[in-house]
């Protein structure tokens, strides 16, 4: 059997057999690409600032992760003395256990998952917001001023941000009738991007913000507040948030590849490496802001979310459904010049509407 | 109405970032590659002439630290024997003050800058390890005559300009 077939609907076999396999595979795919993401953003990061990255432990610095890996296990685990104990010890688990617990739904191919739940995004949704809980427990846990500080910046901006972000998806539902992310792939003869290419930036920009990356990264900006809410961890315990920080990351790369990109599908290469193709090449274009774009003020942040973002994924979502209801046999291609038009014409009108006081604090 | 205003500035910025993604990168990776070091350099090693030093301690006088001791015998014509010229590196500051205070040009400061020790007493430099060899070769630190020998200094400028 040639591997570009797609696979038998039972693969790999019964209830428990399919269980287990893809609880194995996610999590060996899990650990493996964070660990590439690690050594991936460090050497392109190098590279865009004009210098080489990690490049000693291994053949180009293969190992980095490894090598770091390996130093954080070593390291002591301090607990402060007057900290929250018991919450600071399950801190860094509620922070990673939900990260990973979102791959359950996303299809790696055609059928290639561990749950094909009606209500995929839906689940990817409810599920991820639950890490921000894990980031609070340990600004609370620590004891620290700093941590606190930072982790309140973090609920504030993930819980602002989650709207803007279920509306850019409401977009994708409805014009793939479905929840389900294997009908969301289905359904993307043409990928999502070019339907919905204002939904695809509300969406890039929010979940930025919902994985607390630059420009984003004010919960842990170190300049402000030494390092937010892991201020206080050390050894392996930091290591996790270390973990769930990528792995978040990684999740939003695969949820963009596959809402917006066209997930699996693709010509001549299986649908594996297609998938992987495309979360590597949005995992590029997240770092890409990183090196670029200067982390922006808390107030910017809140105003950027309720003011920019959130008027414009509304009528984002009217547009959309309007066009839904007026052709419901699916639309066609030229409506894409028109979603084009569209976005660059609200992108301008509200660039207008929102200012920002030039670098002064809003009254 | 500036085009900044509606995230076409980011765009620009992003343009800016992908171009350096495909320069050259401007670090030198030291242990493998080595960048000729200015022709002036205070390297990390003091170097002594047995034939031009009299014994006049003045450099011992000019040293801060107090890290060059130097003991004369009785004076023959119009020099002394120098019995002992030591001089404790790790007190050196390579500030080059006993270079420039000498009357006889006698002291210079070497080229070399990897001098890194495990003990401390291998720091302490007596006279016989003072003087040039094939690895201690002078700087052009206050000797123009020297300098005019030595290569010139490697410009990363100039890097960049012979790779085009």
């Amino acid at each position: 059997m040639n591997s570009f077939a797609p696979l038998p609907p039972d693969w790999p076999g019964g209830y428990w057999l399919h269980w287990g396999v893809f609880v194995i595979i996610i999590l060996a795919f899990v650990l493996l690409t964070v660990m590439i993401f690690l050594w991936y953003e460090r050497r392109g990061l190098g590279r865009i600032q004009a210098r080489l990255g990690p490049n000693r432990a291994g053949p180009l610095g293969l190992f980095q992760s490894v090598a770091d890996a390996v130093k954080i296990l070593t390291k002591e685990d301090i607990v402060p003395a007057k900290g929250d104990k018991i919450v600071f010890w399950l801190a860094p688990a509620v922070a990673f256990v939900p990260v990973l617990l979102v791959f359950a739904v996303i299809p790696f191919q055609d059928g290639a998952m561990l749950a094909d739940l009606n209500v995929g995004i839906l689940y990817v949704v409810a599920v991820s917001s639950i890490s921000v809980i894990g980031i609070f427990m340990a600004g609370w846990g620590s004891n620290n001023k700093y941590s606190l500080i930072g982790a309140m910046r973090t609920v504030a901006q993930v819980v602002s941000y989650e709207i803007p972000l279920g509306l850019a998806i409401i977009g994708v539902v409805l014009i793939s009738g479905s929840l389900s992310l294997t009908e969301i792939v289905a359904a993307q003869n043409i990928p999502f991007i070019l339907f919905q290419p204002l939904g695809f930036l509300i969406f890039l920009m929010a979940s930025l913000a919902e994985i607390n990356r630059a420009p984003f990264d004010v919960m842990e900006a170190d300049s402000e507040i030494v390092a937010g809410f892991h201020t206080e961890y050390s050894g392996m315990k930091y290591g996790m948030f270390y973990l769930a920080e990528y792995a978040e990351a990684l999740v939003v790369s695969a949820i963009i590849a596959t809402l917006f990109l066209g997930g699996w599908r693709g010509g001549v290469l299986p649908p594996v490496l297609w998938f992987l193709i495309k979360v590597f090449g949005v995992f590029f274009l997240i770092f890409w802001i990183r090196s670029t774009v200067p982390r922006v003020r808390i107030d910017q942040i809140m105003g950027f979310a309720w003011k920019f973002l959130l008027p414009l994924a509304l009528i984002n979502m009217f547009i959309t459904g309007i066009e839904v209801v007026l052709l419901p046999d699916g639309l066609p291609w030229p409506i894409i010049f028109l979603n084009i038009a569209i976005a660059v014409i609200l992108v301008v009108v509200w660039s207008r509407f929102f200012k920002l006081g030039g670098g002064r604090v809003e009254a | 109405m500036k085009p900044e205003r509606f995230g076409l500035g980011i765009l620009k910025g992003m343009a800016v970032t992908s171009k350096h993604l495909f320069r050259r990168p401007v670090t030198t990776q030291y242990p493998e590659e080595r960048l000729t070091v200015s022709r002036r350099i205070r390297g990390n090693e003091l170097i002594w002439s047995r034939e031009k030093c009299t014994g006049c301690a003045t450099c011992a006088k000019a040293c801060p630290q107090g890290a060059i001791e130097i003991t004369t015998g009785k004076p023959e014509g119009d020099r002394y024997p120098v019995e002992k010229f030591q001089v404790d590196s790790g007190y050196c500051i390579f500030c080059g003050l006993c270079v420039e205070s000498c009357p006889y040009g006698a002291l210079c400061l070497g080229y070399e800058y990897e001098k890194a020790k495990y003990r401390r007493k291998e720091l302490v430099k007596a006279k016989e390890e003072l003087e040039t060899s094939a690895e201690k070769q002078p700087s052009g630190y206050a000797h123009p005559e020297i300098e005019e020998t030595l290569p010139r200094q490697t410009l990363l400028l100039e890097r960049e300009e012979s790779k085009k």
